[in-house]
């Protein structure tokens, strides 16, 4: 056994470890960690005491119960609140059974071709494009094409094909996740594959489906963009029809009552915001119950 | 055929293939709404073009739809956008990828059970209750006391401040699931050499992750460009070309959504510049989602 020769060890540069010093970098980077989320807890706090303090003193009854005025005082959003309610369940009509078709399609029966996965690009592609541009194609197809003119229908349709990508995402997210041994026991028994979409796979696959619509329901009720778009209108006196009136929304409403510049109208579009903040949340707390209790009765 | 070498199987009944065609036409409602949009765009934008030379709409740097002489050169609008999304950009990659990296290297179950609502609570306000917050809050509360009378009613900083906002839990959320996806031997790895845990975020988890995150980036930058109702009421309506981000600004979302909604004749030429700028508007958001998808698709196949 030869020795091997050490170098001197006053030639190799010394390794310190620094750890202190190290550590204390690692502390910083987490203080800035989490000094990040209390600036964006703060912004959501700040957003909300804006909203309240500018809103509540404006929230009575008779504000809900009243329609728009040329005066602030006595101005209310019932055919705003009538407008959002007739054009949520239009468009849950729609993006249910549509988005859930769609979605089953392209997760069960869907093979791996080029067609199927040009579909699959073309649904992510489609969640990215902005709102502002359905407006357009909604403008050009159901008002002007299907001659629905700038009524209430062609606004829910429009926004029913804007969530149509988000509730086809979710609803084939759902599906995937149930595995594939409910498959295998369904098609064991004799099933034929819709038999076992429909008996088997769908049931297990249905409180993130229910969860994904109504969230994206929710998106839909509190958007306003395309809706400027195919004509709704922020001054509606009466209670809409879906077909032939004009009408007008919640968000809407507020950005008709924001663009003024008396303190009264910021204070309504404040109030008008606060009934649509509690509007998201019974969506999102329906969204919870169903998911929860959907979910009880499925074990794998 | 023989009956015994008859296979088992019976063919599939009709009604199996009338549910068949009835779910794939369903998932061809998307592709029929992507060629519909883009053939809306397009012909719309023609009869536009038919008018105003392209070469000036694209190069021209005066835009006046309202005001005589008509002036169509995009480029204040597209400024105007970019100002917005860079200012939003600015607030919302560190915002989100600190957040993102908490989240996914620091927080215990518990943390995260309390950060994970903030974030999801800010992606689900709609988009007009923070155009309020930009107009009533940030503006005259926040912004004024700094910059006091250079600061206009609107202005593009308190817009690009909001959309921010907006845009934060996007990219907190996408770079998180990106985090996540580094194998856990890297890590290891990487604390084994005697690397202190920022040390391996930094120089291994981070890097391993990069592409995942500069797509969630790319992706967020998209939405602040088709952002609507944030600039509409914060930035305001004045095409000016300007990179002082103190005065208002126009977008072309705002833009496309102030001419729909005064009462401008729909056969005027101000009305049909509206789809020059929406065929602007959605190439560019296109683009970049393209380009986002790729990089995740790539980054995919590495792990």
């Amino acid at each position: 056994m030869t020795a091997i020769a050490t170098p001197p060890a006053a030639a190799a540069p010394r390794f310190e470890p620094q750890l202190m010093r190290r550590k204390l970098a690692g502390t910083i980077f987490l203080g800035a960690c989490l000094a990040a989320i209390g600036l964006l807890l703060l912004a959501l706090i700040l957003l909300l005491v804006d909203v309240l303090t500018a809103g509540l003193p404006w929230l009575d009854v008779q504000f809900l119960t009243s329609f728009p005025s040329r005066r602030a005082q006595s101005a209310g959003i019932l055919p705003a609140i009538v407008g959002s309610f007739e054009m949520g369940i239009i468009i849950a009509a729609v993006t249910f059974p549509v988005g859930i078709a769609a979605a089953v399609y392209l997760q069960e029966y869907a093979a791996d071709t080029f067609l199927n996965r040009l579909l699959r690009t073309n649904i992510s592609n489609l969640a990215g494009v902005p709102s502002i541009i359905y407006g357009i194609f909604g403008l050009a197809l159901f008002v002007r094409v299907l001659t629905m003119g700038e009524s209430l229908l062609a606004g829910a349709l429009t926004l029913a094909l804007l969530i149509l990508p988000v509730v086809m995402i979710a609803s084939m997210e759902a599906l995937r996740a149930v595995p594939n041994s409910q498959r295998e026991g369904a098609l064991a028994l004799g099933a034929t594959r819709w038999q076992m979409v429909r008996g088997s796979v769908l049931p297990a696959a249905a409180p993130g489906i229910l969860t994904g619509i109504i969230l994206a329901m929710a998106r839909a009720i509190g958007e306003a963009a395309p809706l400027i778009i195919v004509g709704a209108v922020g001054f509606v006196t009466f209670l809409p029809a879906p077909i032939g009136d004009r009408y007008t929304v919640l968000p809407i409403q507020i950005f008709d009552w924001a663009s003024r510049p008396q303190s009264a109208f910021q204070g309504i579009a404040a109030a008008a915001i606060v009934v649509l903040l509690v509007l998201m949340i019974l969506l999102n707390a329906l969204a919870l119950v169903i998911r929860v209790r959907l979910s009880r009765n499925i074990q794998w | 055929m023989t009956a015994a070498s008859r296979p088992l199987t019976r063919r599939q009944p009709i009604s199996e293939r009338v549910i068949e065609t009835f779910l794939f036409l369903a998932a061809a409602l998307g592709v029929v709404t992507t060629v519909g949009i883009i053939i809306v765009l397009v012909v719309q934008a023609a009869d536009f073009f038919a008018q105003v030379n392209p070469i000036d709409f694209l190069t021209g740097t005066v835009w006046s739809a309202s005001i005589e002489p008509f002036r169509f050169g995009v480029i204040p609008l597209v400024v105007g956008t970019l100002s917005v999304s860079i200012i939003a950009l600015v607030v919302a990659v560190p915002l989100g990828l600190l957040a993102a990296i908490y989240l996914a290297e620091y927080a215990t179950i518990r943390t995260r059970n309390l950060v994970k609502p903030i974030l999801e609570t800010i992606a689900g306000i709609p988009t007009i209750v923070l155009g309020f917050f930009g107009l009533n809050f940030v503006t005259p509360h926040l912004l004024k006391p700094i910059f006091g009378s250079a600061l206009g009613t609107f202005n593009t900083l308190a817009g690009g401040l909001v959309v921010g906002l907006l845009i934060t839990p996007l990219i907190a959320s996408l770079s998180e699931d990106a985090l996540r996806a580094v194998p856990r031997g890297l890590r290891e790895g990487s604390l084994a050499m005697g690397a202190t845990k920022f040390e391996m975020v930094r120089r291994v988890i981070f890097p391993a992750a990069l592409s995942g995150v500069m797509a969630s980036i790319i992706l967020a930058l998209s939405r602040a460009i088709g952002e609507t109702m944030v600039v509409v009421l914060a930035v305001g309506t004045s095409p000016k070309l300007t990179l002082n981000p103190l005065e208002s600004t126009q977008t072309m979302t705002a833009f496309i959504a102030q001419i729909s909604a005064g009462d401008t004749p729909q056969g005027s030429i101000q009305f049909k510049s509206l789809f020059a700028v929406a065929l602007v508007l959605f190439g560019l958001t296109l683009l970049l989602n393209l380009v986002s998808n790729r990089i995740v698709a790539r980054y995919r196949n590495i792990y």
